[in-house]
């Protein structure tokens, strides 16, 4: 069958000995990813218990990037309460958030402050939803289920937080049964025009199937009449219970740092649900990859418009083959995208020379060794990275381009090379949320955009100007 | 009718009740209301981030340094170390172990890499509990290195942006009065809270120096150490944005016997007011006189071009929700200027004088808000029926999502607003969102012209 991701340790890692301190961080915090992540839950708020800042810095990065609401609740730890605890505050603030937003589930992640004082939130949390001496709702009101996901900034990366934050969703709502014919998509962080893709392609071989977390409606809404302090969409809970029960998961993506558990994982250990494991679905051989399971679990062959779009796809990277033939590239971002992303430029000819994140797996380099065997040799993974190293590197090996999110841009700009904007986050450029990378229709948009950047910048600096390329 | 939180009931008034309004404000938010808030580590933050050749390092774990990476349209000069974001990155290790080496060690590679000409070092959440001694590392590596380091206690938990402005000033005053004060004009100032988003200060220190006033330090907007330090040589402070630096002022009048005085420089009415006091202050008539001649000129400057914007705007809604009230008065009138009537205010960290100011200012029934949030601010967008609000990046999509215009009126803005030319940038920008096209297609504007022609048909 496919490919699946392995802790192969056969390469040595890559990772150039680095600075004490940090200097232009290429992640952001464990609690970003865990609030992304409940957004995609259907009726839920996310909870952050901690000091104030850590939700609305959180809330402004986000609002940035997709443009949305994005409404993150915070017990505001104050002085007191991290000197004699927080559990007033928590209660205090579920109490609130119930009667305001009425949701059907509050994701509470803990945040550094919380963590290092030693709040053990899950008894709190039992204690808050108890029948008696719990929070009292109006009348009218359910009481919200609650999550609680451990999300401390120095345990990990944002797309750490994402992952246990997904888990812990799964590990307290999913419920056993009899087995189902839905597959659980469990992908990593991707756009919201990846996550419509994504279902769309299930869809396309008749596949029963979740996707979880689903913000794209959420986070990529439509323009509205009336406020709605819950916006609609997202993974319904009888989604997330009957993940208990699916027929298989499908972890796309879920490089993480040692220790994290994933949602695939809990579900195999806690409820035998069957756990796959793909890389993101970029470029043809990876979406192959994805694509080739849900044949298998659907037991029909790929739709006919999924097999043009691939069609479309081979022949466009023929016709624009030489544009990007033997050119460089520095890629950094997400673990899981940087991985998709070498694998895919690798196969339209471009030497992906740098690849670094800010994520602390240590299987980065194996993963793309093992992807993209052709690379071996060629590419310098940096781990654990930050934008100062990522700079030093790309000075080193002088690219034709860079490809990540808006922070590596004073690069791009201090080596005159064009950058591609893919991930999270985009703050310098509209659009973020329609960005596709996934399936062939993500790597017909990325190789036109990669291969015009290329062609213009030949444009740009040719002395003659042709208009005619 | 817009529901609000029982422990918020007293932070939403209207305007024109008859009595005072008293405003239950610099308090902490309510647990689980969505302040719009930040933290003390923002405030602080905010403050000092525009010293252009300081090294500011964050010391915590990632995220704080992440999410203060570059975000201010503060502009500088020269240096551009401001720019880049620090941080000792601490681990699990760290938290077990404590984080006084990492710190060390990453201050003393820094000031090696970097060269600046003082250290801040911001203490975050945890750093308290995890028992560091700051104090002792930043005495120890200003001894080593020659420059000054300096703490900024600015845990997070300790409360709201204000008690960061407080931490900073701290920081900034033990800078102050360490440099030599000599050779300056006895028409002198330091320009306090201004942070030179989009090069804003250079407007200011331009119409100081044509009323001959010299500027001794930017405290701190295009900020320098050096004249950080001389900064008690001069003969008067000016405040603008009153929250974050009137304690800095406060302490240098206690300390070194200068005045200071609260200015506003956004909109045509508060910019002038503040130059003509900065001359009358000096009591020179020959500066009185060119400051005529200067404001005269300016606003002959910029007057068509309110007036060409009002015509598009008159009698229009503005909601404003801003981080200080001061701000947030200035906007009512320059809103005002181009004929629009203000029927929401706010602020996040306001006093009560100044909300009871606002109170006065407003029309009567315009909401007044404190610490509000995006459920409240939301509900009044719709029911006041709101053109236009005027706020920073968490109120936009709040705005956008229901087909209002909005004006970017934060820290992260690219567009200067402030002197008399910021107000005829406002009057543009204004302009440009609300009277853009794309409003006819949202639903709110649908829903009321469907109500509109059904009342009409109903009349007939």
């Amino acid at each position: 069958m496919s490919p699946s991701i392995t802790d192969g340790s056969r390469v040595p890692r890559g990772t150039p000995a680095r600075s004490t301190s940090s200097t232009n961080a290429c992640q952001m915090c464990m609690p970003l990813g865990a609030c992304l992540a409940f957004t995609g839950i259907e009726g839920t708020v996310p909870f952050l218990h901690g000091s104030q800042g850590c939700a609305t810095y959180i809330r402004r990065y986000l609002i940035s990037h997709f443009q949305e609401p994005m409404d993150i609740a915070s017990s505001n730890v104050g002085e007191a309460a991290t000197v004699f605890g927080g559990e007033a505050n928590l209660r205090a603030g579920i109490a609130n958030v119930t009667q305001v937003y009425r949701p059907q589930l509050i994701g509470v992640a803990t945040t550094c402050l919380t963590e290092t004082i030693g709040e053990d939130v899950r008894p709190m949390l039992a204690r808050i939803s108890a029948a008696a001496g719990g929070i009292e709702p109006e009348p009218g009101v359910a009481q919200p289920k609650l999550v609680h996901a451990p999300t401390p900034s120095f345990a990990g990366t944002h797309a750490d937080g994402y992952q246990v934050a997904v888990a812990a969703t799964v590990a307290a709502l999913a419920e056993a049964g009899e087995t189902s014919e839905v597959v659980a998509l469990l992908p990593s962080i991707v756009s919201t025009e990846d996550l419509r893709h994504l279902r769309e392609v299930a869809d396309g071989f008749a596949l029963p199937h979740s996707v979880l977390p689903d913000y794209s409606d959420r986070l990529d809404g439509v323009a509205i009449a009336r406020y709605e302090k819950l916006p609609r969409g997202g993974t319904t809970l009888a989604e997330v219970a009957a993940a208990g029960h699916a027929k298989a998961s499908i972890t796309l993506g879920g490089l993480v740092t040692p220790g994290v558990q994933l949602a695939g994982e809990v579900l195999a250990k806690q409820f035998g649900v069957p756990a796959l494991r793909l890389p993101l679905p970029i470029g043809i051989r990876l979406t192959d990859a994805f694509t080739d399971v849900l044949a298998e679990l659907s037991g029909r062959p790929a739709p006919d418009w999924l097999v043009k779009e691939r069609g479309r796809l081979v022949d466009a990277y023929i016709d624009g083959h030489k544009h990007v033939a033997e050119r460089t590239a520095v890629v950094f971002g997400d673990e899981d995208l940087v991985l998709g992303l070498c694998v895919w430029l690798a196969e339209i000819g471009i030497t992906p020379a740098v690849c670094a994140t800010g994520g602390r797996s240590g299987k980065l380099v194996a993963e793309i060794d093992r992807l993209a065997p052709e690379l071996t040799g060629k590419v310098r993974v940096l781990d654990d990275s930050d934008f100062q190293v990522i700079g030093d590197a790309a000075d080193a090996v002088s690219p034709d381009l860079l490809i990540g999110h808006s922070k590596g841009y004073p690069i791009a700009r201090r080596l005159g090379v064009p950058l591609v904007r893919v991930g999270l986050p985009i703050h310098d450029r509209v659009g973020a949320q329609r960005v596709r990378h996934l399936g062939y229709r993500g790597a017909q948009d990325l190789f036109d955009r990669v291969t015009n950047a290329l062609v213009e910048q030949r444009q740009d600096k040719s002395p003659v100007g042709y208009a005619y390329v | 009718m817009v529901k609000v939180l029982a422990g918020r009931a007293r932070q939403v008034a209207r305007a024109g009740s008859g009595a005072t309004i008293e405003m239950d404000c610099e308090k902490q938010s309510v647990s689980g209301s969505v302040s719009q808030r930040a933290c003390t580590f923002c405030g602080s933050r905010v403050v000092l981030y525009p010293i252009a050749d300081a090294l500011h390092l964050v010391h915590g774990p990632i995220g704080c340094a992440v999410y203060t990476w570059d975000i201010r349209g503060a502009l500088s000069s020269g240096p551009e170390l401001h720019r880049l974001s620090f941080s000792t990155d601490l681990r699990e290790r760290h938290v077990i172990f404590g984080g006084e080496r990492q710190l060390e060690e990453s201050l003393l590679e820094l000031i090696e890499r970097h060269s600046p000409r003082a250290a801040f070092v911001y203490v975050t959440c945890i750093i308290g509990v995890i028992g560091d001694d700051v104090n002792a590392i930043c005495r120890v590596v200003a001894e080593r290195t020659g420059i000054p380091v300096i703490p900024v206690q600015s845990e997070g938990f300790q409360g709201s942006k204000k008690q960061g402005y407080d931490a900073a000033c701290t920081a900034l005053m033990s800078l102050v009065g360490t440099g030599e004060a000599t050779g300056i004009s006895a028409h002198s100032v330091n320009i306090l809270g201004d942070f030179n988003l989009a090069g804003e200060i250079w407007i200011i220190t331009e119409y100081l120096r044509r009323m001959g006033v010299e500027v001794v330090a930017n405290i701190t907007g295009d900020g320098r150490v050096d004249d950080i330090r001389r900064a008690h040589g001069a003969a008067l402070n000016l405040v603008q944005c009153s929250g974050s630096t009137t304690a800095l002022a406060l302490a240098m009048q206690k300390k070194y016997g200068i005045p200071y005085q609260n200015v506003s420089y956004f909109g045509i009415d508060d910019m002038a007011a503040a130059l003509y006091a900065i001359a009358e202050h000096f009591k020179d008539p020959t500066m009185l006189a060119r400051t005529r001649e200067l404001v005269a000129e300016e606003i002959a400057a910029v007057l068509p071009v309110v007036q060409e914007c009002r015509a598009g705007l008159e009698g229009k809604r503005a909601a404003i929700y801003v981080g200080g009230a001061f701000k947030a008065i200035s906007l009512v009138k320059a809103l005002r200027l181009l004929g629009m009537r203000t029927v929401l205010v706010g602020s996040q960290t306001g006093s009560p004088d100044d909300y009871q100011y606002l109170a006065e200012l407003c029309d009567p029934g315009t909401v007044i808000v404190d610490d509000s949030n995006p459920a409240e601010l939301s509900s009044f967008l719709a029911e006041e029926q709101v053109d236009l609000f005027v706020g920073g990046v968490k109120e936009r999509p709040l705005a956008y999502k229901l087909g209002v215009a909005f004006c970017d009126h934060n820290h992260e803005r690219k567009l200067p607003l402030e002197g008399f030319v910021g107000m005829a940038n406002f009057a543009r920008e204004v302009k440009a969102s609300v009277c853009s096209p794309v409003w006819q297609f949202a639903p709110r504007h649908q829903v009321r012209a469907v109500q509109e022609q059904t009342c009409q048909e109903v009349a007939r």
